[in-house]
């Protein structure tokens, strides 16, 4: 039993991770209809600010050597930057072409990122110690919850449910559900696209931002291509979770998360290596049950 | 007079616009002051929505002029038309359904460059005015065709436009919904101090909540005046008794 309770936990670390992921790509999508892979590269960009590009595996620190509110402040801002950047530079001049142009611009994008990355730190797996103290267990009830794992889940409700109010409550906010809903009518009423697409992209880089330190920090590894498998686990929960809505993408973002530990823990040991399968498994059935996502948006269900 | 009164107005002239060989509008001259109620009025086909994309910048004319108090509207789009004063209602609401009602017109009003407190307070007072106040906290697409009608009308107002274009608001409503429409419409000049043009099949709104009418047909402007004038006219009967629609209600 408390093995099962320590499962979850786990679980539920792991979804809440994807689900800041799957949420960062939905907020994109909502707004410019563009599924950004690159959502990925602002997150290992984010990982490999902490250290200074050198050709070692055990590099030394750059803003992992900051005292830790300074560092996460500068992971944060390195990765708003940069979503900021790739819109401006890349997504803007495409801004009305169709979704298929925009995925695969996102893609060239993806690469540039990767490529421009391995140039300055090279391609070699690196190792990189931050958070240590949050490696302790804590105790509660008798099931132990690692001090991370515990950091990782009230971050994810805490950064939630601050998102909620900010696009429920805020002007900002306002104007972005109603860009993602209906973007020429809100342009129509005075939204300003410009305005409001950055904003969407400089959210996706701080959430990117956090889940790079809350990774980093669990895994101590720094990998050019770290960013692809939390970023195609996110695509599919936003799918699942009914492209554009935002509520969707987190649960998804979640299912697939626990999902996925679940059938880790849980699969024979000759059968864990197709987990993954076992996850897309799942996408599959949800989508022949719900073909248009969990929770379908408005602007989906307009369109079809 | 100075030459801002004289050019004042939203002013069409010679207004043409052709779909490859076909002539949707074949000269319109049109004058909508910032005070009145302006009805405009046609059987099917005469030109009313094409005039009306070209009044907002969703159409381009193929020839003539749009100007907004002397400034041209030319090649300006929707999007800076509306920025300079000129909004429109839809025929479908096309309200943001995930949104509230209130939010629906906070962003016409933040996005008309108001401060939040500003939009908020003016949304409540518009929806108060339509009758919706009790409303402004549920989301806009859970709410009867009626309602949504005349919060798309709201949250066009909400932008604080100079002139108003309200395409077919009446259309789909009741008996009692017209006639409280009709009363809200005529509301409008005085109120917000926005020039109305309304296009409209049902008669008895047009003659309702207009003083000057101005008919289409085929393209052309056929006539203009009082509804009086307009029932009296007989080459505005002659067009009228072609289609089979209008005919009982305009005579």
């Amino acid at each position: 039993m408390l093995n099962f309770i320590q499962v979850l936990i786990d679980a539920a670390a792991l979804g809440s991770l994807y689900a800041l992921v799957a949420l960062a790509i939905g907020l994109v999508f909502g707004i410019m209809r563009l599924i950004n892979f690159a959502q990925g590269d602002y997150l290992t960009i984010g990982a490999y600010s902490l250290v200074v590009p050198t050709a070692s595996v055990t590099p030394p620190l750059l803003f992992g050597a900051l005292p830790w509110p300074l560092m996460v402040a500068a992971v944060l801002a390195t990765c708003m930057i940069a979503a900021l950047l790739t819109e401006r530079i890349a997504f803007r001049p495409l801004r009305n072409a169709n979704p298929a142009t925009l995925l695969i611009s996102s893609f060239a994008v993806s690469y540039f990122l990767q490529h421009a990355l391995m140039l300055v730190h090279t391609g070699r797996p690196k190792s990189v110690a931050i958070g240590a103290s949050l490696a302790q267990a804590i105790d509660i009830f008798g099931v132990r919850i690692p001090g991370l794992q515990l950091v990782t889940m009230i971050t994810t409700v805490t950064l939630l449910i601050a998102f909620v109010i900010l696009l429920k409550k805020t002007a900002i906010g306002i104007q972005m559900r109603a860009a993602a809903e209906n973007f020429q009518m809100a342009r129509l009423l005075g939204v300003k696209a410009n305005k409001v697409i950055a904003f969407g992209f400089a959210l996706s880089g701080f959430l990117a931002g956090t889940v790079s330190l809350l990774l980093v920090a669990q895994t101590g590894t720094l990998d050019i291509r770290m960013g692809i498998m939390p970023v195609i686990y996110a695509f599919f929960a936003t799918v699942i979770g009914g492209m554009g809505s935002l509520a969707g993408a987190a649960l998804g973002g979640f299912l697939v998360g626990v999902t996925s530990v679940l059938l880790q823990a849980y699969l024979p040991p000759d059968l864990r290596p197709f987990r993954d399968a076992g996850v897309f498994a799942l996408v599959i059935l949800i989508l022949l049950a719900y073909p248009k996502g969990l929770i379908p948006s408005s602007a989906s269900r307009e369109r079809v | 007079m100075s030459t801002v009164a004289q050019d004042g107005g939203l002013h069409a002239r010679d207004v043409h616009v052709a779909f490859g060989g076909l002539k949707a509008l074949k000269g319109v001259d049109l004058k909508l002051k910032r005070g009145e109620v302006l009805g405009l009025i046609g059987p099917n086909g005469a030109g009313k929505t094409t005039m009306v994309n070209v009044l907002t910048g969703f159409q381009a004319a193929t020839s003539g002029d749009v100007t907004l108090d002397g400034r041209s509207l030319s090649g300006l789009g929707p999007r800076n038309v509306a920025r300079a004063g000129v909004a429109r209602s839809f025929q479908a609401a096309r309200l943001f359904r995930d949104l509230t009602v209130r939010q629906n017109l906070e962003v016409a009003g933040i996005g008309s460059g108001k401060k939040r407190k500003e939009a908020r307070g003016l949304a409540d007072a518009l929806l108060d005015w339509i009758g919706c106040g009790n409303k402004s906290d549920l989301l806009a697409g859970s709410l009867p065709y009626g309602d949504e009608r005349r919060i798309g009308i709201a949250r066009a107002l909400a932008l604080s436009p100079k002139y108003v274009l309200l395409d077919e608001p009446a259309s789909g409503m009741n008996d009692q919904e017209c006639d409280a429409l009709m009363r809200l419409i005529a509301e409008i000049p005085d109120r917000f101090d926005c020039g109305v043009l309304l296009i409209e099949h049902n008669m008895q709104v047009v003659m309702g909540a207009c003083r000057r009418v101005h008919v289409l047909d085929n393209g052309k402007s056929l006539a203009e005046g009082t509804p009086a004038e307009m029932r009296a006219n007989a080459e505005v009967r002659r067009a009228y008794l072609g289609t089979k629609s209008d005919r009982g209600q305009l005579i």
